[in-house]
């Protein structure tokens, strides 16, 4: 049970950073904290004592397999915040080209 | 092996912490590489060889655009007390996780503990998809064959977010 | 970059290059698969342009070819998607290629054919993001 409470207790850590935190590359980092936390969460719950890798031997046709299914899950969302990341990272090349700054309290124009 | 998962663990909170409070951005995007590797033992340690192959190469290039950015901007985070509306985001923040770790302590207790999993949904992956497929890694199979609606998908969301950082980035329009 | 990074960069890129297509081609047998092996492949171009600089092999002039090369592969997963409905059981992802021998390369149906083209449009995705920065930075420096 430890694990699951360290994994979460991540989790929060990246939470306190983005709601705490006002540089924007900082809030980004916190973000990406976030998520590393929920792919580890999803690897944790599917793994088996004494399983191995999900690859079928057609030489052993009774071994003790993990869970294939969150980590098909978790392959795909790790590319997906690859991109996401870099997407976030270009809006703030944009902004600090225009203010100057990566504190959000002085981005005055972003207030709705 | 989850006391191996946990030591891992600690590192990576500690490496968090450090990435939230340091000065300099550039040391604080290298502390969240401590995160990213720390995750790539972890998945090796559980038995997931496709993650850590993806994990790894992800979080080098991740670092390497998170690098260029801080580079091209300014590098120091100039460090001021927290004025009346930083105290209540920091109140705020300690509450909510506060409220959130005691739920999800009370949610942990109704779990398969570690390393116990029934594989309820899995059983039938397991024992028919070799078979059905043909593929002798299994996380392929169900990647590509029975969640293939949740790829397309992704690929999709891969697309639409290159487009939005091609127009983002763009200064002069193209002929 | 140093002499000594441009020369150990030449000796390691097409390794890389080589490995991501094995990883890409293996995918269904070993671990590893197209979103894997597209991120490799990605990876040792990005090698080259940090070692070499933007102006090595004019590869920043190439960023509409990986545009339009990552719109098309995704175009491509669709339609051998959609030809599970004309071939086979008329099922959409539907698996319409015999499955043949669990541990051969050619074997499992359709699925190496999604390996390759996912891993082309990760690998053009990627080198597309880095590009757009490259391009980016060398406009505002002008």
């Amino acid at each position: 049970m430890t694990v699951y409470i360290l994994c979460f207790i991540l989790f929060l850590v990246g939470l306190y950073g983005a709601i705490t935190r006002r540089n924007l590359v900082k809030i980004v980092i916190s973000l990406s904290v976030m998520e590393f936390s929920v792919f580890l969460f999803l690897a944790l719950i599917g793994y088996v004592e004494g399983g191995s890798a999900p690859i079928i031997d057609p030489a052993k046709p009774d071994a003790l397999y993990v869970d294939p299914l969150p980590q098909a899950m978790v392959l795909t969302a790790i590319v997906i915040g690859l991109a996401t990341t870099a997407m976030l990272m270009s809006v703030i090349i944009r902004i600090y080209r225009k203010y100057k700054t990566l504190d959000i309290r002085e981005i005055k124009n972003l207030r709705g | 092996m989850e006391a191996a998962v946990s030591l891992i663990l600690v590192f990576m909170i500690l490496g968090a912490v450090f990435a939230i409070h340091a000065r300099d951005l550039l040391s604080a995007v290298i502390s969240c590489g401590i995160v990213g590797y720390g995750l790539v033992i972890c998945f090796l340690l559980l038995k997931a060889p496709d993650l850590a192959i993806v994990q790894i190469v992800v979080e080098t290039i991740s670092l390497v655009l998170m690098v260029a950015v801080v580079l091209d901007s300014t590098r120091q985070e100039p460090f001021t007390l927290p004025d009346k509306q930083g105290y209540v985001n920091i109140a705020t923040a300690v509450l909510t996780a506060g409220v959130i770790l005691y739920f999800l302590n009370l949610a942990t207790g109704s779990m398969d503990a570690f390393g116990e999993g029934s594989l309820r949904m899995a059983e039938h992956y397991i024992n028919g998809a070799a078979a059905k497929t043909g593929s002798a890694n299994l996380v392929t199979g169900v990647v590509f064959d029975f969640r293939g609606y949740d790829t397309l998908g992704e690929a999709t969301v891969l697309v639409t977010a290159v487009l939005g950082v091609i127009t983002i980035l763009r200064i002069r329009g193209k002929k | 970059m140093t002499l000594i990074v441009k020369k150990t960069t030449q000796l390691l890129a097409g390794i890389v290059f080589l490995y991501g297509i094995y990883v890409i081609l293996h995918g269904h047998l070993t671990p590893g698969g197209g979103f894997a092996g597209g991120v490799i492949i990605a990876g040792s171009f990005i090698l080259l342009i940090l070692a070499f600089g933007s102006e090595f092999m004019n590869l920043t002039r190439e960023e509409t070819g990986t545009t339009l090369t990552e719109n098309l592969a995704i175009l491509a997963v669709l339609l051998i998607a959609l030809a599970g409905m004309i071939v086979g059981a008329r099922i959409f992802f539907d698996n319409w290629l015999p499955a043949g021998k669990v541990g051969e390369l050619v074997s499992a149906g359709v699925i190496p054919l999604y390996n390759i083209f996912v891993g082309i449009e990760v690998a053009a995705s990627i080198l597309t993001i880095f590009l757009a920065l490259v391009i980016f930075k060398e406009e505002i420096t002008k």
